[in-house]
């Protein structure tokens, strides 16, 4: 019962507080990443990331593969480290607390994600598998789960589609389908932040634009990084834009500026597709 | 610039139409001979112990199954003892095997650095090359005492309400086989649970982690998943105890009859066989043996068609995914 009142009381959470602690933004900086270096076994993937990611935004990260991107955005809700012989330095803020210095647990709990590809649990229904991580949290109460299942259905557009089949396998849906449940599947939990991993790279064009409508609507609620191999679904979604370089930040604006005017000859070279 | 070792067009082509062509139906008509040959093997044996049989089998008919005598001097015959003994045995040797081989399994697969992976994965697989005769070796002269002086006393004063436990610890008996037979089939049902754990796609282990899971609610994740793999773990496992004989035979007590307590001696098709082979010395004897090796072989069959069964019914959600 206790794991339910918590629920509901998070549920309600506010729109968003919008104290500028910051006084250069308007917003607040919901993560700071302070000197984030990041290694495979020899391999140096991320080389002293700085990186400020303000509340209710849309962050794109970009860059060549390999770039060390997605190493970024794992490191954030802290699956970087699940990979044998990983290791990272220096410190995640979330809302002014390490990371480092909480539970992976409870981080993961509070900070979403979405992989690149659709990934819900096969055995599992539709409904099971929005449900799976408030069972995880404890909420057993049946209308409890009802009612934050079709909450979260609705919130990934996708409640239209499967509500009168919610008891079939997750796995019965199409691709763009499942990725939306997935998203389903990590706003249940109902995260502050949702990490997103190239989340359409798998996709056809409509199911990703159906996925980008979303970002936008999202974000009104959530924070939001997004890494993208797709230059053009950066400059859509995103507020703010990061450019990696070889485990290097090398630039990081607002997304208007870097697609427009970047102060980086670099930057410039990838954006216009001189390489990468 | 050409020289003799230039390909011309149409060289390729001319090979593969003669030599390769004919090489790839050699090679298709062989595989499919040796295929088939696994066919006639389980026909020819099928048939040999049906005919060898027929004495018994027109004499006791189909009561044979439902008799409980076994008397060599009377001719009188029946399977059921054996029949019984055989699948109790088996049955509670998996009851007893599956926890331990699950938790070794998620142990292995998933709480295990490397370096200690390999060492106790060797020694698990090591237990199950040992030759089942120094399991019975031990059973009788280490398990037996055991069960005698301790396992038997202490079950039947804290659970000797329920008829399973009651009785004289002889120690010998129904449970020191299904004990014995637990620890056979243990490393086969751990050691392939702990392959399909591994299997389990990274996606799936972190799809949870990233819901904030902990490693026992992934470790469910992942169980979940690959409960087909497991339920076909255990099958192989029972495969073995069902036709496991020497082991048993040592510590069952070989006394065919039917009794509710599991302190009881009991006798399995198997060890009946073994036992009695060379001292069949009439034709019905031996004929009613024979008759018992059918049973045990269609036995084995239908177990194994069973769980097929089990396996493709759960597994049809999965092979959707797979199929993604």
């Amino acid at each position: 019962m206790m794991a339910e009142e918590l629920i509901s009381v998070v549920w309600q959470k506010p729109e968003v507080e919008n104290q500028s602690t910051d006084g250069l933004l308007e917003k607040s900086a919901k993560i700071m990443a302070e000197n984030i270096h990041a290694y495979f076994g020899a391999v140096h993937a991320l080389k002293g990331i700085s990186l400020k990611i303000h509340a209710n935004s849309v962050t794109a990260i970009i860059g060549p593969s390999g770039c060390g991107k997605s190493t970024f955005l794992r490191s954030i809700n802290r699956m970087h480290e699940i990979i044998p012989g990983s290791r990272i330095t220096g410190k995640i803020l979330l809302d002014n607390v390490d990371i480092y210095s909480m539970d992976a647990v409870f981080v993961r709990r509070r900070i979403g994600m979405v992989f690149q590809k659709p990934n819900p649990f096969p055995t599992m229904s539709i409904y099971d598998n929005v449900a799976a991580g408030l069972k995880m949290n404890g909420v057993r109460n049946r209308k409890t789960l009802d009612e934050i299942v079709e909450q979260s259905l609705q919130k990934a557009a996708l409640w239209d589609e499967v509500k009168d089949s919610l008891s079939k396998s997750g796995v019965s849906l199409s691709g763009g389908q499942q990725q939306r449940l997935c998203i389903a599947r990590a706003l249940a939990v109902n995260p502050e932040v949702l990490l997103m991993d190239e989340p359409a790279s798998a996709l056809d064009p409509i199911s990703t634009a159906k996925i980008e409508e979303l970002i936008y609507e999202l974000k009104k609620s959530y924070t939001i990084v997004i890494v993208t191999h797709n230059m053009q679904q950066a400059a859509r979604v995103s507020d703010e834009t990061a450019f990696f370089y070889i485990g290097e930040l090398i630039e990081f604006d607002e997304t208007k500026k870097i697609f427009t005017a970047p102060s980086k000859k670099q930057t410039e070279d990838y954006i216009t597709g001189r390489f990468g | 610039m050409t020289s003799s070792h230039t390909i011309h067009r149409g060289d390729l082509a001319k090979t593969s139409a003669s030599g390769r062509n004919v090489s790839d139906l050699v090679f298709k008509n062989l595989a499919m001979f040796f295929a088939a040959l696994i066919l006639v093997l389980i026909v020819v044996m099928v048939a040999e112990m049906w005919n060898s049989s027929a004495l018994s089998r027109e004499k006791f008919g189909l009561s044979f199954l439902t008799r409980s005598i076994w008397d060599p001097v009377r001719e009188e015959y029946g399977a059921l003892p054996f029949i019984y003994g055989t699948l109790v045995s088996s049955t509670l040797a998996l009851i007893i095997a599956l926890p331990l081989s699950l938790g070794i399994a998620i142990f292995l697969s998933e709480i295990t650095p490397p370096w200690l992976e390999r060492p106790v994965s060797f020694f698990v697989e090591l237990l199950a090359g040992i030759p089942s005769i120094v399991y019975g070796i031990w059973g009788f002269f280490v398990l037996v005492p055991w069960i005698r002086s301790d396992i038997e006393p202490i079950l039947s004063s804290s659970l000797g309400f329920i008829p399973l436990f009651r009785g004289a610890p002889y120690g010998i008996g129904m449970l020191a086989a299904g004990l014995i037979l637990s620890i056979m089939v243990l490393p086969i049902i751990s050691s392939i649970s702990r392959d399909v754990l591994k299997a389990v796609p990274r996606a799936q282990k972190e799809a949870a982690l990233a819901l904030g899971s902990t490693r026992w609610e992934a470790t469910k994740i992942a169980l979940s998943y690959s409960r087909s793999g497991i339920i076909g773990a255990l099958i192989l496992g029972l495969g073995r105890a069902l036709g496991e004989t020497m082991a048993v035979t040592m510590v069952i007590g070989n006394r065919p009859t039917i009794s509710a307590s599991l302190f009881e001696p009991g006798y399995t098709m198997a060890s009946v066989l073994a036992n009695e082979f060379t001292e069949a010395t009439s034709q019905m004897y031996l004929s009613a043996l024979i008759e018992i090796a059918l049973v045990l072989f269609v036995i084995t069959i239908i177990v194994n068609s069973f769980a097929r069964l089990l396996v493709w019914s759960v597994t049809k959600h999965g092979d959707a995914a797979r199929r993604q």
